[in-house]
């Protein structure tokens, strides 16, 4: 366990490093997290304040404080591990960490970690700053914060493991920019990112809560925006529970078929 | 189903190994490119075809053959990267590709077309994150990054960005991120690839003298016929997945010298020596000739007899030349 922790602790210090090597690209990544969640946001404002100032249960400060926390929520959660991956396996840069004593794994979680902590903090001045400008409209309650956190969590450890997951494609076929471009544009939709779901048609809606994507963004930004009764927030969070242990076993799963038709091409 | 056994005495064991590609295939033309979108034809490559050796504690050996030949494939299977088609290998005691937790400690691959260093940031922090890895504690690591930065004269080095280092540097500082952990089996892929004739020789120096300290047991395939002299006792050569001589590089090199190289001083160019032997060339009054290797003795005791020579050597031909040769053999 001790070791395991230093080596957290050692890959984070690596990403740290890495991560300050190309300063003007961190600002403009950054940059580009803020933009999207942003155009969304004065989109469905102007809509709002178009249609009497609501559109559905949702009126338009609260549609800045929705996308204001759906940003943040989508940077605890985002990972980069599908581009990452087909980078190290066509390069056959994989390989080197297959040799290792230690499941690679470990090493993408820390990165992923470090890289949130560097760019979390900045984020949240933004943010703060842009609920200001927008005059968002937030009331939270302790109980909303309490299960906030776990269910934030949760959606960072599905989304990483179904991600992860998906990842693995890259083991059969080298070229998955296509799979990575269709899950994406799939996440944009159902994951809340576009519009609060609510707002989407009853079937989009239905395929939203079957499938893990909305559970690891939507659920978590309208739990804090105060949109879900306890009952439902509970019941969102046993999803998200079975989600984990379903996408725990796939990625396991995956994993082992993989690195078992990696061995048997090669790179 | 493979089947299991142990031998007593060598690091290495190989048996039967073999590793069998299905590889897509595809003519030239438009129309077979569309074909190719419905049906894609698939095509058996037999990368490695039963092979069989052992190498003992310690030893260094040459495993050479040309490009395609299969080398990198059977160092992947024995760094436990690929699963063999048929056939079983063990390594220090432990199959590879079963991939035991203990087994990566002891064993590293060096690929000199690859990389392992965290290509933006100084190779310090990769060495860093390997002594984390693989659990090295912190003063033997301080020891063994001292002595490798003496013995590959990586000082500067490790601060610098690795994107910023040469090819030769960086290779110099994969070699160091992939035994600071004392792999007792060292597996080398072309390690000195593309590197100077001084990076060469450096590098070939320090294979040496790590196999020497700790009695390291290395396989290492290169094309740089100097390695494998200066470092190889003994060569394990494959071809087109077949294994085609394992012993001393001597004995292959006696094998398939057909010929010998005689160089003669005379006083001038203007002699015909052709009755002597092929005559490859003459500059200021010295001649190289190429002569039959069981006619040598004879031809050297006829040419100082008819003529006035102020110089004679016999020579082996080189060793690119007759590893060559070898090859050509083989394929016929």
């Amino acid at each position: 366990m001790r070791s395991l922790f230093q080596l957290y602790l050692q890959q984070s210090k690596t990403t740290f490093a890495s991560m300050f090597q190309y300063r003007a690209a961190l600002l403009i990544w950054m940059i580009g997290q803020v933009l999207e969640p942003l155009i969304f946001l004065i989109v469905w404002s102007t809509v709002s304040n178009g249609n009497g100032g609501s559109v559905g249960t949702y009126t338009t400060g609260a549609f800045v404080s929705y996308f204001l926390i759906l940003m943040l929520v989508n940077q605890f959660t985002y990972t980069w591990l599908m581009w990452d991956y087909e980078w190290r396996i066509r390069e056959g840069i994989l390989s080197f960490a297959l040799l290792k004593p230690v499941h690679p794994i470990h090493s993408f979680v820390a990165d992923n970690i470090m890289s949130k902590a560097i760019q979390l903090p900045v984020l949240t001045v933004i943010a703060v700053a842009l609920a200001f400008a927008f005059h968002a409209s937030l009331a939270v309650t302790p109980w909303v914060v309490l299960l906030f956190i776990p269910a934030l969590v949760l959606a960072f450890g599905v989304r990483f493991l179904l991600e992860w997951t998906l990842a693995q494609a890259a083991f059969w076929t080298t070229r998955v920019s296509s799979i990575n471009q269709l899950y994406f544009l799939l996440l944009l939709l159902l994951s809340g990112q576009i519009a609060p779901l609510s707002l989407l048609p009853h079937s989009v809606q239905i395929a939203a809560k079957i499938l893990p994507l909305y559970w690891t963004v939507g659920f978590p930004t309208e739990l804090l925006l105060g949109k879900l009764t306890l009952s439902v927030a509970v019941f969102g969070i046993g999803v998200q529970i079975a989600w984990l242990i379903i996408t725990l076993f796939l990625a396991r799963l995956v994993w082992k078929f993989g690195t078992r038709a990696y061995s048997a091409v090669g790179q | 189903m493979f089947v299991v056994f142990r031998n007593s005495g060598a690091i290495i064991h190989i048996q039967g190994l073999s590793k069998t590609y299905m590889v897509n295939q595809q003519e030239a033309g438009t129309s077979a490119t569309v074909q190719g979108i419905f049906h894609r034809k698939k095509i058996e490559v037999h990368a490695v075809d039963d092979i069989s050796f052992n190498m003992a504690s310690g030893e260094i050996v040459g495993f050479l053959g040309p490009n395609g030949a299969g080398k990198t494939t059977t160092l992947k299977m024995l760094s436990g990267l690929l699963y063999p088609t048929k056939g079983t290998a063990t390594v220090l005691g432990h199959i590879p590709w079963r991939r035991e937790k203990s087994f990566p400690r002891q064993i590293t691959l060096v690929m000199g077309q690859r990389n392992q260093l965290i290509w933006d940031i100084p190779p310090i922090h990769s060495f860093e994150l390997n002594r984390v890895i693989y659990r090295i504690p912190r003063d033997d690591y301080q020891r063994i990054l001292k002595e490798l930065t003496e013995l590959l004269e990586l000082g500067p080095l490790l601060t610098k960005p690795v994107r910023n280092l040469s090819l030769g540097e960086r290779m110099k500082c994969e070699i160091a991120a992939a035994l600071l952990h004392r792999p007792q089996v060292v597996f080398l892929d072309e390690p000195t690839i593309g590197l100077d004739v001084t990076m060469q020789r450096r590098i070939r120096a320090f294979i040496a003298e790590y196999n020497k300290r700790f009695d390291a047991t290395v396989l290492m395939t290169s094309h740089y016929m100097a390695d494998v002299e200066a470092l190889c006792k003994r060569v394990v050569v494959i071809h087109h997945g077949h294994l085609l001589f394992d012993g001393e590089l001597a004995l292959l090199l006696q094998k398939f010298t057909s010929h010998k190289t005689i160089v003669i001083q005379l006083g001038e160019c203007q002699v015909d020596l052709n009755t002597y032997g092929e005559v490859l060339s003459c500059e200021d009054g010295r001649y190289t000739l190429r002569v039959p290797k069981a006619e040598t003795a004879r031809i050297t005791e006829r040419l100082l007899a008819d003529l006035p020579v102020v110089d004679l050597l016999v020579e082996d031909p080189p060793i690119e030349e007759v590893i060559d040769r070898a090859f050509a053999e083989w394929n016929k």
